[in-house]
């Protein structure tokens, strides 16, 4: 038992040590190639990753928090109006997807379709020695595969959350309307009334953080895929619940810090 | 001081935990010299070019590339060596998400200052080298083995490396394409004046590009010479391994008893009808 929690915890810090590895060595051949009067990286496969990862998750993303929206204001309206408060429903679930639920959500739906797919294809490329090869030529293959995903995922998230919430505030306003006799203009000023900046800076420093892991775990652990194609799909099954589970844990500790220590 | 091998390994001692890959590994590699390097499989052939490449770092001993020390280097000067060093994989590693014309301008736009123009000549000047010209704006999906290999030998060689490394060129060919190839490698050399390594186990693509040979037996160079002096070779390993007999000191070592000649089994006896 105590021999399986070592092992456990060893994997554990052995992961996070090679993830803040990749981090600090990106960021270095990204030094490097600017210190060569080049770009960090290409800006054509940096819109393409922001294509793919961004607009493309869009409809899922908001899809999914539209319909959690209108389930979570329809299940806090149907409580709050035996109590005649349903009028703060609109500004619950606003203030709900703004700070938490939005960047999580967004989090998890980027984790499984975006960092999979990242995953799954760093993996494959290590597999056929094509990552070997970029690095035989001497083009860094941080900077050049890992570089423009995780940027360009890290600075997608925070838009992403905005869409996230904004479908889940179009659900929670269709229910105002429809079961608690909201206007829309009425819901809209509740909304307003109930957000407040830090609300909106705080989903946006989560947002980014759960981009960066996200990115980052995705990156890794397809670069470090051994033993061909079963290989690249446990490493794939694994960079997921990794991701998922980290950016939860990661959002218990930013609620953490930012409800105690910066109120 | 011109005489100097332009690679050289000295008492190279490579593990990966408790496997030993290499050890007591010696090599030079005169220029524009094509050798061959043969073994059996998982003897370290593979492992050798990573070594010479700087992929891999030895557990000791030493990896030189003219003067420099290649685990010593860091990694911008490694990377300014690698320059200087062509690889061709034995499945090519074409990156599989751009065509051939952007697989070969890869290494001239990111680490050249090359104009686009100036790229594509290039370009179509490799893929003429390799007869592939056809071929600019297909996918590395849609390319034969044999055409891969081609595409990858034309990447390596944009850079105009002074030295060539090729693992299992012909592995999986088709015998004419794997001539194809070899002649190829030969031309190549010929042309560019490169110094050439080939990593391969099949004897008669050996023979046929080899100027010198050497033969890699648990960890070591056991033997090492001109196609003639390996042909001629006494050595009990090299017969064996060129030979390809099962009865041997190979397969002794390796706690494998040798393969017997199985005899036909007899028929059964038709059944009457």
């Amino acid at each position: 038992m105590i021999h399986k929690i070592g092992s456990q915890t060893r994997l554990f810090l052995q992961t996070v040590g090679s993830v803040v590895w990749l981090l600090l060595s990106t960021i270095s051949e990204m030094m490097e190639n600017i210190a060569r009067g080049r770009a960090p990286f290409r800006a054509s496969s940096l819109f393409a990753q922001t294509d793919r990862a961004g607009v493309g998750s869009v409809p899922l993303t908001a899809m999914v928090s539209f319909f959690l929206g209108l389930t979570m204001a329809i299940l806090t309206g149907y409580q709050l109006q035996r109590f005649g408060s349903e009028r703060y429903v609109p500004g619950l679930v606003a203030v709900a997807f703004t700070r938490e639920l939005g960047p999580l959500l967004t989090g998890i739906v980027i984790a499984a379709r975006i960092g999979a797919a990242y995953t799954a294809e760093l993996g494959t490329m290590t597999v056929s020695e094509e990552v070997e090869a970029l690095e035989t030529m001497g083009i860094g293959p941080m900077r050049f595969l890992v570089a423009p995903r995780v940027v360009a995922i890290t600075f997608l998230m925070p838009c992403l959350s905005v869409v996230a919430t904004v479908a889940a505030l179009i659900s929670t306003a269709l229910v105002s309307w429809y079961n608690l006799n909201i206007s829309f203009e009425y819901c809209r000023d509740l909304i307003l009334e109930s957000i407040m900046l830090k609300d909106v800076y705080t989903g946006i420093v989560k947002s980014l953080l759960f981009g960066l892991i996200i990115g980052l775990v995705s990156c890794y652990k397809g670069l470090a895929v051994v033993g061909g194609a079963a290989g690249v799909g446990s490493a794939t099954t694994s960079s997921v619940v990794i991701a998922i589970t980290t950016v939860i844990g990661m959002d218990t500790v930013a609620n953490i810090i930012l409800t105690n220590v910066l109120p | 001081m011109s005489d100097q091998p332009l690679v050289r390994l000295e008492n190279v001692r490579l593990a990966f935990g408790e496997k030993v890959i290499l050890d007591g590994f010696n090599l030079a590699v005169e220029k524009k010299e094509r050798l061959v390097v043969m073994g059996q499989s998982g003897s370290g052939k593979s492992t050798l070019l990573r070594l010479i490449c700087g992929i891999l770092k030895p557990t000791s001993g030493s990896v030189k590339f003219g003067y420099l020390e290649i685990p010593k280097l860091k990694r911008s000067l490694l990377n300014q060596l690698r320059k200087k060093v062509g690889m061709v994989y034995q499945y090519s590693a074409l990156i599989s998400s751009i065509n051939v014309r952007d697989n070969l301008a890869l290494p001239l736009e990111e680490l050249t200052r090359k104009t686009p123009a100036e790229i594509d000549k290039l370009v179509d000047e490799k893929l003429d080298m390799v007869n592939m010209r056809e071929s600019k704006t297909a996918m590395p999906a849609e390319l034969s083995g044999g055409m891969k290999k081609r595409i990858g030998l034309a990447r390596a060689l944009m850079l105009e490396p002074e030295l060539i490394l090729y693992d299992e060129p012909s592995a999986g060919l088709d015998p004419v394409i794997s001539s194809v190839i070899d002649e190829l490698m030969i031309h190549v050399s010929e042309q560019t004046g490169a110094t050439s390594v080939i990593v391969t186990h099949e004897m008669e693509s050996a023979f046929r590009i080899a100027s010198r040979m050497a033969m890699v037996y648990q960890g070591k160079v056991i033997e090492i010479g001109t196609p003639q002096e390996m042909r001629s070779s006494r050595n009990p390993v090299v017969v064996q391994f060129l030979s390809g007999d099962t009865h041997g000191p190979i397969l002794e070592a390796a706690g494998q008893p040798p393969v017997e000649a199985e005899e036909e089994p007899a028929k059964p006896p038709r059944r009457k009808r």
